[in-house]
């Protein structure tokens, strides 16, 4: 494999993987719940990022659909917590 | 590492260099969440990772699984118009929540409506 990938790509995840700290650390000492939801929401983004770039690395085309599928159910879980902050419940 | 052998240097440095930029976007996005100081200021922070971060990362991958030749370039486009339509929808639920519990910060989510 040329080597200018293997290391762009192991850069591009520990990169991707200090931002999922920097949103971990928000998501656990954020000091209300839409601080809370709002780095969930950037969690599943750089998760997402972090499987694309590990297809890449690993010349699979598997991880492109877990990808997809964290894409979906990240956004609705999203609304869903949010319609909570809104409503007070999620579907009236 | 199925077909990475196959690429050349031009579509190598073309796939770093996208895929380094957009995890860079990612973290001064992530690190803005981290620095910044109301909630209004941090809302705007993690866009950078949604927008330019899959921007990049997505034609990193187009472009290298299109040039190893094992697939079709076309799914990418799929998440690519997935968050960018579903970013702007989540922060307006999300920012239009907080402002009706700051408005009345007494008053509990009861759901009796």
């Amino acid at each position: 494999m040329n080597t200018l990938l293997v290391w762009s790509v192991t850069v591009a995840q520990i990169l991707l993987g200090a931002a999922m700290v920097c949103a971990t650390f928000r998501l656990v000492c954020g000091p209300r719940a839409q601080d809370r939801v709002l780095a969930f929401d950037n969690l599943y983004v750089n998760a997402m990022l972090l499987l694309l770039a590990f297809g890449i690395g690993s010349g699979s085309t598997l991880y492109f659909e877990a990808a997809l599928i964290i894409a979906l159910l990240g956004f609705v879980s999203t609304v869903a917590l949010a319609k909570f902050l809104l409503r007070g419940e999620v579907i009236e | 590492m199925i077909a990475s052998s196959e690429v050349s240097s031009t579509v190598a440095l073309l796939t770093a260099t996208l895929l380094i930029l957009g995890a860079a976007t990612t973290l001064v996005g992530a690190l803005g969440l981290v620095r910044l100081q109301s909630f209004y200021q941090r809302a705007h922070a993690p866009t950078l990772g949604t927008t330019l971060g899959v921007v990049c990362v997505a034609l990193a991958s187009m472009i290298y699984f299109s040039a190893a030749g094992t697939r079709p370039i076309l799914h990418e486009v799929l998440i690519l118009i997935l968050v960018t339509a579903t970013t702007p929808i989540t922060l307006i639920i999300l920012v239009r929540a907080t402002r009706l519990r700051d408005e009345n910060p007494r008053e509990e989510p009861s759901g009796h409506q």
